[in-house]
């Protein structure tokens, strides 16, 4: 919490002046009961009705001036909060945004989310309860000692033994329910759990009949929260009656010995009613301060959630940030792929290595083993490059490799004989396009799609992409074309036309090296072949690595790269495999009938 | 789908704090949904209370006693300062003899305690009945749609995301349990105490009264204007907390696509552009329901001063006594408060009956009926897995057939393939094969039985079912596998494992049978995943199956486990198989071609080869590019 207080840094001066209109208003606050008291003592008492009227226009100014500093104070509390809300909510989706994959799969994206909105959220919330209450209460608790000693020291000692009462009390009760609190959210969640699979099982469940099994399990779930519940609220049904009752007595108190000491002619009658007025606000702020202490903890957790984020450094280090006093080196490569040389000399570069993988090794943070160990291999222009292998075997690690979505612990990675380290991010990856195994679907109409892919790409260039995707018979069928408008996630078309898309959106880009996934898995097989056959002439002299758990996906590869456990086991054509490597064989002969793989 | 069903309410469990301080959206400030149907939701509602009536009365007697107790007692402490004071006066006036009456004050004093005393005691008693009532009801109400789901079709799920259901379940029916909690009582109370506070007022003082009175309709003014605006900017800015979220979750999910083409900047851009119009609606709702209390306070403070300068002139006049004026303050004081929440009650009512009326709404959906014909066969003698479709006609719409006249015979320990492209509508087959969903035409019958004439949950047991979609639940190893049957004998559970090569892999686990699959099942791989609920269909042992052959996302060597696994279990048991690898499909007794939502064509390979239809362009394609490997279709 307080290294997130670092973002109020700029509005110090104005929290100040917060601090200082809610002592005003405070200080306004208390002097009306002094007010009531002077005009009970020296006005009725003495029977002054022209100072009862003066005391009462007074009165009436103190409460403007107490209403305008609280309105005023309201208005720069808002915004404070909301600037930090503002400041912190951009410092984290920045910081999330430079995030490599390492560092998403380490906090989940889940959490990512969460923590960029329900957390922040939070804590902007309590940030206004501190500046708008949290400064207030003690203000009015200290404010009202003072005044109260000053009306009568003597008298305040019985607040000297009814306030550590008070405080007892809540610390007990608090201590009693919050145990419940948290297993209730814990019965809550498990509820939820039950519920959920319940849901997405319904098919099974029914299947098997077992109904009144889960129906069963939910009663069970319900009854346990149930319990809690009615446990908590009972707790919590002793807090407010003895507060008051606490208070009350406290008046009683007040009241018994300040006759006593009116008795002494130490008090006034109005005084006495001005301190019973006092001890309620100061209890009353104790109760406020009390509720604090509630939001804090809450607002805590979800602070020490986005200081994890803020605190993550990305692993993956661009060398356009790293180096951006040198600035000559980060300029050297940037401009040059995407030169006009460069693509003038593409042709040139046919059957030349464009990527190389020299004895590359990589180990997930945590991981006992190097998903891929000592990898060495090379992918040429116009060629295409196959990897298969089981799950688990390294190859969407070589993918993310290639993106530097991560970096590779040993050996080096070169892309047009650059190292990748010393390529600048934005400019490396304009070079390369890939379709991820999951595909992602923005909001937005097809044409945004398809064009995330290259910002500035023409009608003409968005269509082509889609013909050659085999997306452009389904796009057309849609009554707005390519205007469609897709939902968050494509939920509104199927699997194979968001996969369709996906290779659109690369394939616009035009880029030197293409990066398929196991990206052909939600196509029929009609639309497969058609697909492969146009990719053929579209791509043209770029090279291409695919992705795949199959052998008829990459039994026309050029260059066939079998992995298995991370380690390379063979590489070849399919017939050069078929000979040499075993692990090749056995993958064949499980997914093909002896006859078709001859 | 929500995401975090339960949190979508930022209050303790015990309910909304009582006259709390203002949060991000105070109650009442935001704008509530307004119910289709009041009276008939709250009648439904308050037949859950039926049960807890004399309860009910109970809390409402306490809750009444409670607030008369409460609201005495300043007007009896106003007569101990009138005590305090007459003989201060006589003393201050050098009456002879005079002397406070200490006995007197101790008396009233005692008696106002008393007072204190019995009315907390009574609000605690209102609460702790309360709570039981309150939670007695809500566990009644989530019983009841719980089991009202295991009755509905599964038309209605599939119609429907499990996150507007799950929010039903949890999210209403929780704010129906916080306004029988909290707010029920509240109203009581809060009506209670502005009828008791005027009637005690006007017992002190009514010009007093009048003056209080007259401030009221500042009072009102004040709080409709401000609410009106409020709701306004709350509004707004949950609008653009919604867009702005909506961004993060779009961006995050698609992090690895946003690094590939390089749009971070974009993103950023596009992200604070939201941010500033966030930033702008949110100081101003903020803002606006902030001046609420200062305002409310301020009106009060006038009252407060007329009071006080109205009063001392009375007094003066010897028409009231200093203690009525302390008790008057009191009142006053106390005044403000009863009106606001009343004014929120309206809120909270709204948003209650809105709430009940979606739970109720789910509760009135209709149901499957059970067997239009309870006395025909509920059970076959000897199933035998021989199934035929006559003429059966089906869409999921009325309106919309997929299946005009669809005939099919399977005998039994037959296999049957079905193939075609995404969204041929093989779960059809599925969904009327297991009676999920009802035919609009025609027949399908299980040794010749028409099965709308058996029992669902019959007809359900004579399948069984291995999904690409697993379905596994957070419990061990060894439930999940005993979901196939209840009461199977450990034996029984192990050796259907091993006959679904689930055995080797469940033992190198640390705990083996009773390892504990987490939420997400993700302890285990995706193809253990299928193991496992291929040994829960073993198990089951049933004459029929329905399989969904392996996915693309099983690695080579679990994929010829798995493929083991279902030849152990298709072995003599009619199988209809949605078929990926070609292998299978010319092994099949009969290929159904699917596309669109109809089978277009039936046969073995042979034959359907021979026809040149749809299959074998399918078929022919394939070896157009190379000629290999499976029929990717999925």
């Amino acid at each position: 919490m307080l290294q997130l207080m670092r973002y109020l840094k700029p509005y110090g001066l104005t929290i100040i002046f917060i601090i200082a209109l809610i002592l005003l208003q405070s200080l306004a606050d208390l002097y009306l009961p002094t007010l009531m008291s002077d005009i009970v003592n020296n006005g009725i008492v003495q029977q002054n009705t022209g100072y009862i009227w003066k005391m009462g226009g007074f009165m009436l100014a103190v409460s403007v001036f107490g209403t305008i500093f609280s309105v005023l104070a309201s208005l720069y509390a808002s915004k404070v909060s909301s600037a930090f809300g503002k400041v912190v909510r951009q410092r984290v989706f920045s910081k999330v945004e430079s995030f490599s994959i390492q560092e998403f799969d380490k906090l989940g994206t889940a959490s990512l989310i969460t923590r960029t909105t329900n957390d922040i959220n939070q804590v902007q919330q309590v940030i206004l309860m501190i500046l708008r209450m949290m400064v207030m209460a003690p203000l009015m608790c200290i404010g009202g000692i003072i005044m109260a000693l000053y009306k009568d020291a003597q008298l305040s000692l019985v607040l000297l033994v009814v306030i550590p009462i008070l405080i007892i009390t809540i610390l007990l009760i608090s201590r009693v329910a919050m145990p419940y609190f948290k297993i209730m959210q814990k019965k809550l969640d498990r509820i939820n759990l039950v519920l959920r699979e319940g849901l997405t099982g319904i098919r099974v469940i029914r299947a098997f009949n077992r109904t009144a099994y889960e129906a069963e399990r939910f009663t069970d779930a319900n009854k346990d929260l149930m319990n809690t519940a009615v446990k908590v609220n009972q707790i919590m049904a002793f807090m407010m009656p003895l507060m008051m009752l606490l208070m009350n007595l406290c008046v009683i108190a007040i009241v018994w010995f300040g006759s006593f000491r009116i008795d002494m002619g130490e008090m006034m009658i109005g005084d006495l009613m001005a301190f019973i007025q006092y001890a309620m606000q100061i209890m009353f702020s104790l109760l406020m301060m009390s509720m604090m202490f509630v939001m804090i903890p809450r607002a805590q957790a979800s602070a020490v959630r986005i200081n994890e984020v803020l605190n993550t450094e990305p692993t993956v280090v661009d060398i356009a940030t790293a180096q951006s006093n040198d600035s000559d080196k980060a300029n050297l490569h940037s401009y040059q792929p995407s030169s006009a040389v460069e693509q003038q000399s593409r042709a040139a570069l046919r059957g030349e290595v464009i990527l190389s993988f020299d004895n590359v090794s990589y180990t997930y943070p945590g991981a006992e083993k190097p998903a891929v160990d000592k990898l060495s291999f090379q992918c040429r222009s116009g060629e295409v490059t196959a990897i298969i292998g089981g799950t688990g075997s390294g190859k969407s690690t070589i993918i993310q490799l290639i993106e530097r979505f991560f970096d590779c612990n040993e050996g080096e990675i070169s892309f047009k004989d650059i190292e990748l380290k010393d390529w600048e991010l934005h400019a490396l990856r304009n070079n390369i396009a890939l379709v991820p195994q999951k595909t992602t679907i923005f909001s937005g109409t097809v044409a945004d799609n398809i064009r995330y892919g290259k910002e500035d790409a023409t009608d003409v260039e968005i269509k082509q992409a889609a013909t050659v995707a085999q997306a452009l018979p389904f796009i057309e069928r849609m009554e707005q074309g390519f205007d469609t408008v897709l939902a968050q996630g494509g939920t509104n078309i199927s699997g194979g036309q968001k996969q369709r898309l996906s290779i659109a959106r690369a394939l616009v880009r035009k880029p030197d090296l293409y990066l398929f996934d196991d990206s052909f898995s939600a196509l029929d097989y009609k639309t497969d072949s058609a697909l492969r056959a146009a990719l053929k002439t579209y791509i043209g002299d770029a090279a291409m690595i695919v992705v795949a758990q199959r052998v008829s996906t990459v039994m026309n590869a050029e260059q066939i790269i079998v992995l298995d456990e991370g380690v390379i086991v063979g590489k070849g054509t399919h017939e050069q495999l078929l000979q040499s490597c075993d692990v090749y064989r056995e993958i064949v002969q499980s997914q093909l009938s002896e006859e078709e793989s001859a | 789908m929500s995401k975090h069903p339960g949190n979508g309410h930022n209050r303790p469990p015990g309910g909304r704090p009582a006259g709390g301080p203002p949060g991000f959206g105070p109650p009442g400030m935001m704008p509530g949904a307004k119910p289709k149907n009041f009276k008939a939701t709250l009648g439904r509602l308050l037949t859950y209370l039926k049960p807890f009536r004399l309860r009910l009365v109970i809390v409402f007697i306490t809750a009444i006693l409670s607030t008369l107790f409460s609201i005495i007692s300043p007007r009896v402490l106003g007569h101990a300062t009138d005590v305090l004071l007459a003989g201060w006066q006589d003393k201050f006036n050098n009456v002879a003899g005079a002397a406070i009456d200490f006995k007197g004050i101790a008396f009233i004093l005692a008696i106002l305690a008393l007072l204190y005393v019995v009315s907390s005691l009574f609000a605690l008693l209102q609460q702790y009945l309360m709570a039981k009532v309150a939670q007695k009801v809500v566990f009644q109400m989530r019983e009841d749609v719980n089991n009202k789901l295991g009755r509905l079709p599964l038309k209605f799920f599939d119609a429907r995301s499990n996150g507007d259901v799950l929010s039903r379940i949890v999210n209403d029916v929780d704010n129906v349990a916080n306004t029988l909690q909290q707010s029920l009582t509240q109203m009581i109370t809060s009506v209670v105490t502005l009828v008791g506070i005027i009637i005690m007022m006007l017992m002190i003082s009514p010009l007093l009264t009048l003056i209080l009175v007259l401030t009221l309709p500042l009072s009102f003014i004040v709080i409709g204007a401000i609410a009106k605006q409020s709701q306004r900017h709350f509004k707004s800015q949950q609008d653009q907390l919604g867009k702005l979220n909506g961004h993060v979750e779009e961006m995050f999910t698609g992090h690895t696509i946003v690094k590939a083409f390089g749009r971070e900047k974009q993103s950023i851009e596009h992200f604070e552009q939201m941010n500033d119009k966030l930033y702008d609606s949110s100081w101003k709702a903020q803002f606006i329901s902030g001046i609420m209390m200062p305002l409310m306070g301020f009106i009060g403070n006038i009252g407060y001063v007329l009071i006080c300068v109205v009063g001392g002139i009375q007094m003066i006049n010897q028409v009231i006594t200093v203690g009525d004026i302390q008790a008057f303050l009191q009142y006053a004081r106390q005044f403000t408060q009863p009106i606001m929440q009343t004014a929120n009650i309206a809120n909270i009512i709204q948003s209650t009956i809105a709430s009940a009326e979606r739970v109720f709404e789910l509760m009135d959906e209709e149901e499957e009926v059970e067997v239009d014909n309870p006395s025909a066969t509920s059970q076959l003698k000897n199933p035998q897995g021989n199934v035929s479709f006559n003429h059966v006609k089906f869409g999921y719409s009325e309106d919309k057939l997929l299946m005009q006249d669809m005939n099919l015979h399977v005998n039994s320990g037959q296999t049957i393939a079905i193939v075609g492209p995404t969204g041929a509508g093989k779960t059809t087959l599925v969904n009327l094969l297991m009676r999920f969903y009802n035919l609009q035409g025609g027949q399908i019958t299980i040794d010749g039985v028409p099965i709308d004439q058996l029992q669902r949950s019959y007809v359900r047991s004579l399948f069984g079912m291995v999904l690409q979609d697993t379905w596994l639940f957070n419990g061990t190893i060894r439930d999940n596998i005993a979901y196939g049957r209840a009461n199977a004998t450990e034996q029984e559970i192990v050796a259907a494992a091993k006959a679904a090569h689930a055995d080797h892999f469940i033992r190198t686990l640390p705990e083996g049978y009773d390892t504990v699959l987490n939420e997400e099942a993700s302890n285990i791989s995706s193809g253990q995943k299928q193991l496992l609920t291929i040994a829960r269909a073993i198990l089951a042992d049933p004459p029929m199956l329905i399989l969904d052959e392996a996915t693309s996302s099983v690695d080579t060597r679990t994929e010829v486990q798995i493929q083991q696994a279902m030849n152990n279990l298709m072995h003599g048991r009619t199988s209809f198989v949605i078929a990926h690898r070609l292998s299978t499909i010319k092994d099949a007794d009969l290929i159904l071609v699917m596309n669109q939502g109809s089978v277009i064509e039936q046969g073995t390979h042979d034959e359907l080869l021979a026809a040149g239809g749809f299959y074998a362009d399918l078929y022919q394609s394939q070896f157009a590019n190379g000629g290999s490997g499976e029929v990717e279709l999925e």
